[in-house]
């Protein structure tokens, strides 16, 4: 496939001192910042308008039966994560290929992990204790934030599994260019586990 | 060409003064359709019939601003106009690169600002301010109006002034279309009328339901315009002028299903000996409240 | 933070470029070079073709529509018998008017005109106006146009479901939107396809930003850029901002269809005497609270580009410099910002309190201000200059009177007490198509004459062109005046039949007048649809500039090769050095060196 000879792919810019693609992340993760921040909002008017009591009533802590352990566990494992995909994209910067899949490879793993506790632990108990979304609006939104963010990890995975495997062809015909792939998809993961580092007091602490 | 294209202009704003006129008068042409009961008051091309103590302070906005309106439009046009003749394309004219120094627009949009500015808190703002929180206290009627798909709903607090309690899970479509509690003592005395009944120059506060979907409460005559959404009860008022007998419609203003289109209702503004002689004929008859 | 400023320093000198795969130069497929193509040209053209397609589907329903209003439950003619599944009885029933309605205000927004202004001419004109060889991210906007695609065949699909196609309005306002149709696709697939749209128009943004702030000409700085460009700069913020709202709420509503959720379903709702299953505790308002913080920036979407291209065209035929080139610019920007907290006008007659109706009636008021700028910078233009009356002046100019209208009848409408009798009648309907029809569909005809000779090489026929301009001008007015008389009138918008009431009967006739004019308007297009085929083989052949403009994308041949420029172009003046005394020819290309004007 030919595309035309573009300037600023992979050198930055003068005067924003950024490439293309540095650039569009940003603009993509403040989309996804209202996106979020649309849910964040409605969560909190539902939580507001509530009614006091009834089947429709917010759930008290304890009812919604979500463990702050299970929560805080993977909590630790995105963050680990997070420190894995720096390192990935802070072994290109030495060009230590090597190192970075091991980094990167490490970095699925964990969002694995992630994905397998979320949906043997908690999706799957819960919807077996009848805590399904349409059990209160609780659930709703905790199935709903939780499960968009999945999504989220879940796209993140692919793109960084093409990077180990097929998409690091590109390393061998042009390093520099590779490496601002990994720093960009490491931009994403990184707002991702910020997600869900508002997502878990949000819904496991309060 | 040129010249062509600008009597082609000229013939296109006359030919819609012209369609404009004549549908205008083939309207008045068509007659009203039979609706069951004879509406009152004159309908046209322009606000409706205004029955209502404080519906002028609408009216008077909308009047107002359409003035402004056309005043703005046609003088700006008149220099649109005057621009494309003036400088037009032609042989031995060549544009002025030197942009004009022009004042007076600034005045312009200085002035469009000033009033939208008055429009606003000289109109807008106190009137609304009127409608949303000077409620009647003269002792006004209270009427509760529930809407449903595709129906409306008007209940009664009856002698003792008070609503009696709804629970939705015993509605029946038939029997008890609000879900009325037996138990309550408050609603006893309470009736419920698909016709819509007030009295004429007295208040009338409406608190405003929903069943299902959002509708939207509309009486025309009375520039009263409410949603009606499910899980709110949103309280409005108004008050009819002297010697406006009647009967008026209601409308449902807000897309609410497939016969949206058909969710009428009417209000009678009634004499205090009609309206006394309806809620007799009302309340007298008791046997589908009787049943249950 | 550190390593890559090192990074960006090391290699600042490093102007190696890159080929995606490395193999630029051989022959392309003719799938890769029509249909799967990354050149910004062609995306622009897919993105202009489909959206006319859309368009004319759109305006087909309403024309379907208006029968119906117009002699409401008589048989239709001819395509009443066509497609008997649709019309029993050959007449509308109402379910199929709300679906033809929803669709229609659907389809015209998210699939006709957005795509047409941001997809088509933004995706066209924008790189080769700041001299750029092709969109910043060309494989992202291949990407674009297909979702896109994918999202206009879910809409298009919605029509064949058991139940048929959405019924609850553009709007789509819960509850109605969650309880109609239940068990079936209609709606649901109403809000897929909408995800669909949004995400294209995200990628589409991202990739317009990043376009316009990286790859300008160099010498173009962001004050020397077209208006048009700059219209598509806040444009895309506006798309990129605003669109993610609603995705979200269309995420909730998506929930509360399928998996039973009760976002916006409050307790106790009894639908036909059937109490429903939801457990409740929704707010209903929360959906309009969240479309409308989209749905006020999507106006804007709707009305900037537009502005942009008519401010464009009435420089380069008025031969005149822009009249407040940069408060036009300031304008544009603020217009944008203010679009994000004007959304509760629509919401006046929810119930809303005093202090919350008089900050949104203000806000309101303010944003009207940036508007009369702009027209008012555009009419001023014409003063001193020297008109030519061709095709793409003729619908530019129209614009502005015709924008205008719509413009000032917004005003009733951000007043919370002139909208109570206004509100949801067609005031509200003749109001918004003032802007978005003769306003910016007549924007969009001028964009098509203005730059169908840089796309094709070839001029549309100009006779032809003046027919479908003078026709379309009175049918489109004769279309949509009635409607404010009607609003005053205290018709309610989306009736099938408003002639059961007295109000509504009394002015039957001016709904006639307007179903009248909208088939007529459709008729005028027919001239259009004949001059846009054939010219495209059998125009007359032009120069790479035949309008003499200033602007960059006339310097690339007509049309432009793979990579837009012969050379790299250098920008060396603004964008409207028009009428330049002295000199032979009266304009100085942005691109041509030489003494300032």
């Amino acid at each position: 496939m030919s595309t035309a000879v573009l300037p600023y792919t992979v050198e930055p810019h003068p005067i924003t001192r950024l490439y293309s693609g540095k650039l569009g992340i940003w603009l993509f993760l403040a989309s996804e910042v209202m996106l979020f921040g649309a849910l964040f909002s409605s969560y909190v008017l539902l939580r507001v308008g509530a009614p006091v009591a009834g089947p429709a009533a917010w759930p008290a802590h304890a009812e919604t039966g979500l463990s702050w352990k299970i929560g805080g566990f993977n909590t630790l494992v995105l963050i680990i994560s997070s420190v894995t995909m720096v390192m990935a994209w802070a072994a290109l910067k030495t060009h230590n290929i090597g190192r970075a899949k091991a980094y990167l490879a490490t970095t699925v793993f964990l969002a694995l992990v992630f994905i397998v506790v979320k949906l043997t632990l908690e999706y799957i108990p819960k919807i077996q204790a009848g805590h399904t979304p349409s059990h209160n609006n609780f659930f709703a939104l905790y199935f709903t934030l939780t499960g968009l963010h999945a999504l989220h990890i879940i796209g993140g995975i692919i793109v960084i599994t093409y990077f180990i495997g097929p998409g690091s062809a590109l390393w061998k015909t042009d390093p520099e260019y590779f490496t601002n792939r990994v720093e960009c998809t490491g931009l994403y993961w990184h707002f991702v586990d910020l997600v869900w580092i508002f997502l878990f007091p949000v819904l496991y602490l309060t | 060409m040129r010249r062509c294209s600008w009597r082609i202009f000229l013939a296109v704003v006359f030919g819609c003064v012209v369609l404009g006129q004549t549908s205008v008068l083939r309207a008045q042409a068509v007659a009203p359709k039979d609706t069951g009961v004879k509406i009152d008051g004159e309908y046209g091309p322009f606000l409706p019939t205004d029955i209502s103590v404080d519906g002028y302070q609408v009216d008077r906005l909308i009047n107002v601003l359409h003035v402004f309106m056309i005043g703005l439009f046609v003088g700006w046009g008149l220099f649109f106009a005057f621009c494309l003749v003036k400088y037009r394309q032609r042989p031995g004219h060549r544009a002025n690169s030197v942009l004009i120094k022009a004042k007076p627009s600034k005045y312009l949009e200085i002035a469009v600002a000033i009033f939208e500015a008055v429009l606003l808190f000289g109109f807008s703002i106190p009137v609304w301010a009127r409608v949303k929180s000077e409620f009647p206290t003269d002792d006004p009627m209270r009427v509760r109006v529930v809407a449903e798909q595709f129906a409306w709903n008007f209940h009664y607090p009856g002698a003792d002034k008070k609503f009696g309690k709804l629970n939705p899970k015993i509605i029946d479509l038939v029997k008890n279309p609000l879900g009325r509690m037996d138990d309550d003592p408050a609603g006893k005395d309470d009736f419920v009328s698909g016709e819509f009944h007030v009295i004429e120059g007295r208040s009338v506060v409406v608190e405003i339901l929903s069943k299902d979907v959002i509708h939207s409460f509309f009486v025309p005559v009375l520039r009263v315009k409410q949603d009606a959404i499910p899980g709110m009860r949103i309280p409005i008022w108004f008050k009819t002028k002297e010697k406006t007998a009647g009967a008026y419609e209601i409308g449902c203003a807000q897309l609410c299903g497939n016969n949206h289109f058909s969710m009428r209702a009417v209000m009678h503004v009634d004499t205090p000996e009609q309206y006394a002689a309806w809620v007799k004929k009302v309340t007298a008859p008791p046997e589908e409240f009787k049943e249950d | 933070m550190a390593q890559h400023q090192h990074k960006g320093g090391g290699h600042g000198h490093d102007h190696h470029h890159h080929d995606d795969h490395g193999a630029g130069h051989h022959e392309l497929s003719y799938w890769r070079k029509y249909i799967f193509s990354v050149d910004h040209k062609i995306i622009g053209i897919q993105y202009g073709l489909t959206a006319l397609c859309f368009l004319f589907f759109g305006f087909s329903l309403m024309m379907i529509m208006r029968w119906q209003l117009a002699y409401p439950n008589k048989p239709i003619p001819v395509i009443g018998s066509l497609f008997p599944s649709f019309f029993p009885g050959g007449a509308m029933a109402p379910e199929m008017y709300n679906a033809f309605g929803a669709m229609h205000g659907t389809i015209m927004v998210f699939l006709g005109v957005v795509p047409m202004l941001v997809g088509a001419f933004g995706n066209y004109v924008m790189p080769l106006q700041i001299g750029a060889p092709d969109m910043a991210f060309p494989k992202l906007n291949m990407m674009s146009y297909w979702v896109y695609f994918c999202g206009g065949v879910t809409m298009l699909a919605s029509f064949f479901v058991k139940g048929g196609a959405a019924q609850s309005g553009w709007t789509s306002y819960a509850p109605l939107s969650v309880i109609t149709q239940p068990h079936q696709w209609g709606q649901t697939m109403w809000l897929i396809g909408m995800v669909f749209l949004i995400t294209s128009s995200l990628l589409g943004s991202i990739n317009f930003i990043t376009t316009i702030v990286q790859l300008r000409a160099k010498g173009l700085t962001m004050f020397r850029l077209p208006f048009f460009v700059w219209a598509q700069f806040v444009t895309s913020f506006l798309l990129l901002l605003a669109f993610p709202p609603l995705e979200a709420a269309g995420i909730l509503q998506l929930m509360d269809r399928v998996a039973g959720t009760s976002f916006f379903m409050p307790e106790g709702l009894v639908v036909s005497g059937q109490m429903q299953s939801y457990t409740g505790g929704g707010n209903p308002l929360l959906w309009q609270h969240l479309f409308w913080f989209l749905a006020h920036p999507e106006v804007y979407v709707l009305i900037l580009p537009a502005m942009g291209m008519v401010a464009e065209i009435i420089a380069s035929n008025t031969r005149k410099a822009l009249w407040g080139y940069r408060t036009m610019v300031y304008s544009i920007i603020f217009l944008g910002f203010m679009s994000f907290i004007v959304w509760a006008h629509h919401m006046f007659i929810t119930g809303m309190g005093q202090k919350m109706a008089a900050f949104f009636a203000t806000t309101t008021m303010i944003i009207s201000i940036p508007s009369v700028v702009i027209l008012t910078a555009m009419v001023i233009t014409l003063h001193g200059a020297s008109i030519r009356f061709n095709v793409p002046m003729l619908f530019a100019l129209a614009f502005l009177p015709m924008f205008a209208i719509g413009g000032l009848t917004g005003l009733p409408l951000g007043l919370p007490v002139s909208d109570i009798q206004l509100h949801d009648t067609y005031y509200v309907i003749g109001h918004f198509h003032y802007v978005v029809a003769p306003g910016t569909i007549f924007a969009i005809f001028a964009g098509i004459y203005f730059w169908f000779p840089k796309a094709t090489g070839r001029m549309m026929n100009e006779a032809l062109g003046k027919v479908h301009f003078v026709l379309s001008f009175i049918f489109i007015n004769v279309a949509f005046m009635p409607m404010f008389f009607q609003g005053l009138a205290g018709v309610s918008r989306r009736l099938a039949d408003q002639t059961g009431y007295a109000h509504g009967n009394a002015v039957q006739g001016l709904t006639r007048m307007s179903s009248w004019g909208a088939w007529m308007l459709g008729l005028s297009q027919v001239p259009f649809i004949i001059n846009f085929f054939v010219s495209m083989f059998a125009g007359r052949k032009v120069s790479e500039n035949p309008w003499e403009s200033t602007t960059l994308e006339w310097s690339a041949p007509s049309p432009p090769p793979h990579g837009n420029f012969k050379s790299t172009p250098v920008v060396h003046r603004g964008p409207y050095e028009y009428g330049v005394p002295g000199i032979a020819k009266d304009y100085f290309p942005q691109h041509q060196a030489g003494a300032e004007a």
